[in-house]
């Protein structure tokens, strides 16, 4: 023991790692009023090191090449000692990472921890969001299928809507006429090398961030306004190191048994993580009949199609889409709510609320389906006659979806709040 | 209970005899009924592709030697199935030229190697099975499932020729096997190319059972762990 010590104040005159633990794990106090909700930011790092890991022994046998990049991954199916529990592990992971996300993102959300002081941390959340979706789209090109070349096809077209440079920057993405092998390769630089680094880094931040004014809780009480006198620290706060570590390992092993469940049992999960047509090699000559981004993309996809045409051109479409990513940079300020939880707010934010998140799953259906799943309305009805019903839906949703984040300043600051406790609720 | 089990049979008598469209006029496909346990099966399977399938098609993503998972060994392949390889740790692959193949047929066979994944069991099994003479098509051949494919009914012999009059297929020269023959036939080859399409397949679901049974131990130990640790918390 104490020659261990020895070792270790040695270490510590040259690094400062017992004090780094002691900052940021044993003596850093969490508020003790987690819930389940909180397992999902472990959970999306834990995710975020299994997809790296998997990544790399990924890419030592994938070839990024358009005439062996299928070929690769079958090879990777079969001859790699299982390589299929890599690859299944990095394909479940992927989606499995946005269920994460979404479930983080609407923890935070519900319970203002996007509010003074932590804008920045939520900003540096969403840029993280920006990148996983961009980081999920290119790795989505290299299995070199039918989807995986359509779907970058549809997307990267969709820079080609940009009024005047719009045809030159697509073809600049993709680095020639079509999506080719040029594209794969690049597409593959980002996805293993560029956008990973980036999300480090970013994670990085988000976590500084975070340790710098401490978690919120499902109270929205700021733990550190009570503090112990003598001790200096907060009444509400316990230790990360042992409490939440412990508690975290009951998360994680719940969500491994989800994970290894589709792993070995539903890898494909009847299409929606693993599409059907994508075990069919690319072919620049044959488009299929339906072509749908994977599901996590489909509440976006959505809104780009509710959008119609404005003078021929799809770019207000486009726009949409984005602003429904952008517009979450714009949440601290939106909220005007005197209080940061939906414990304490009144039945007007928990409608809205209700409403965007009924919006945004019911975009994510429409999304993975054609707009004719429903018919047509029939064609005695002025205006919309003739347009098909899931379109008429999905615009509905999609005015639903922003009017929850304009109208957000005017409903927050009339909603009638609760008032907040000193201390947070513990059983 | 009795009108139910009445017309559960009357449907079930309807898929049987009669061939089914859904709403949208695309044939209804039938269950096909595999069993990856059943290692005959596969082997059968095994010899019906090799033998039928793998002249025009490729399935060049898998090597003969994966067949020791269904039970057969390298003699037995090198024996009986090396047609267009010389060893067994080689690809199946064919040697007919893409190029060409297109002039014949007027489209590539496609890699068949993980179509079971692309299409589904019940797609390849009810194709191969509803074949029909179609003398405006050029090889004089037509299908339900696929219309207007390109491939020809290279198992006629087998299963016999079929009319199709009012949307009903009729056998009108009988072939090699018998109706419930030729369905094992097509069922078995069915079933081989499931395997095929993802050998893993065959150890997936039992390394499954461990991990889930060793993770659901693991769960029980970490919530003892956390209540131990929290109950001190108040």
């Amino acid at each position: 023991m104490k020659k261990n010590n020895g070792f270790m104040s040695w270490v510590d005159q040259r690094l400062p790692v017992s004090s780094f633990i002691k900052n940021h794990l044993t003596q850093y106090y969490a508020p003790k009023n987690f819930n389940f909700l909180y397992f999902f930011g472990a959970l999306a790092i834990i995710l975020f090191v299994v997809q790296i890991l998997t990544g790399i022994f990924l890419t030592m046998h994938y070839k990024p090449d358009a005439l062996h990049a299928f070929a690769s991954v079958e090879y990777i199916m079969r001859d790699v000692s299982f390589g299929w529990v890599i690859r299944y592990m990095h394909s479940t992971g992927a989606s499995l990472f946005f269920v994460v996300i979404y479930m983080h993102m609407f923890r935070a959300l519900i319970y203002g921890s996007y509010k003074q002081p932590r804008e920045l941390l939520w900003i540096f959340g969403v840029l993280i969001f920006l990148l996983l979706m961009a980081e999920a789209f290119f790795g989505y090109l290299l299995p070199w299928g039918q989807m995986s070349y359509w779907g970058a096809q549809v997307i990267v077209n969709l820079f080609a809507t940009v009024p005047f440079i719009g045809p030159d920057l697509a073809e600049w993405v993709r680095g020639d006429y079509l999506v080719s092998d040029a594209t794969l390769n690049r597409f593959f630089a980002f996805h293993v090398i560029a956008l990973p680094l980036a999300l480090a880094g970013l994670i990085f931040l988000h976590l500084a961030a975070l340790h710098s004014v401490g978690s919120n809780n499902p109270d929205g009480i700021e733990i550190k306004e009570n503090r112990d006198k003598k001790t200096g620290i907060p009444l509400d706060g316990i230790p990360f190191h042992p409490y939440y570590t412990v508690k975290d390992l009951i998360g994680l092993t719940v969500f491994l048994i989800v994970f290894a469940s589709i792993i070995f049992f539903m890898p494909e999960v009847g299409g929606y993580f693993l599409e059907h047509n994508n075990f069919v090699p690319a072919d620049p000559l044959v488009t299929p009949a339906h072509i749908a981004p994977v599901w996590y993309f489909t509440p976006f996809y959505s809104i780009l199609r509710a959008v119609p045409p404005i003078l021929n051109s799809q770019f207000p479409g486009v726009a949409a889409m984005g602003a429904a990513v952008l517009i979450l940079f714009l949440v601290p300020w939106l909220d005007k709510s005197k209080v940061k939880s939906i414990r304490y707010k009144g039945s007007l934010y928990k409608k809205w609320i209700i409403a965007f998140v009924t919006s945004f799953l019911v975009l994510g259906y429409l999304g993975t389906v054609p707009s004719n799943v429903w018919g047509q309305m029939p064609n005695f009805i002025p205006l919309l006659g003739g347009l098909d019903w899931a379109t008429f839906v999905a615009r509905i949703f999609t005015v639903i979806y922003f009017a929850f984040f304009v109208l957000m300043p005017w409903y927050s600051k009339k909603d009638k709040t609760k008032q907040v406790p000193k201390r947070v609720t513990y059983k | 209970m009795k009108k139910f089990i009445a017309i559960l049979i009357s449907l079930v008598m309807c898929l049987h005899n009669g061939i089914s469209f859904s709403a949208d006029g695309s044939y209804h496909l039938d269950n096909a009924k595999i069993n990856l346990d059943d290692e005959q099966s596969l082997q059968r399977g095994a010899r019906n592709f090799i033998n039928y399938c793998l002249n025009c098609h490729s399935a060049n993503y898998m090597r003969y030697n994966r067949l020791a998972d269904i039970g057969l060994s390298d003699d037995v392949i090198k024996e009986n199935l090396l047609f267009t390889a010389e060893k067994t740790g080689e690809l199946m692959d064919i040697n007919m030229d893409s190029t060409e193949a297109k002039k014949w047929f007027g489209a590539n066979p496609p890699n068949l190697t993980v179509t079971a994944r692309s299409r589904g069991k019940d797609w390849i099994y009810s194709y191969l099975r509803t074949f029909y003479i179609d003398e405006s098509r050029e090889l004089g051949w037509n299908n339900l499932v696929y219309p207007n494919a390109a491939m020809p009914h290279v198992l006629w012999e087998l299963q016999g020729v079929q009319n199709l009059e009012d949307n009903k297929l009729t056998l009108t020269k009988s072939g090699l096997l018998s109706a419930e023959e030729y369905d094992q036939f097509v069922l078995d080859t069915t079933n081989y190319m499931v395997f095929m399409s993802e050998p893993a397949k065959l150890v997936r679901y039992k390394i499954g059972y461990y991990v889930i049974g060793f993770l659901l131990i693991l769960l029980i130990l970490v919530i003892n762990l956390k209540k131990e640790f929290w109950k001190d918390i108040k």
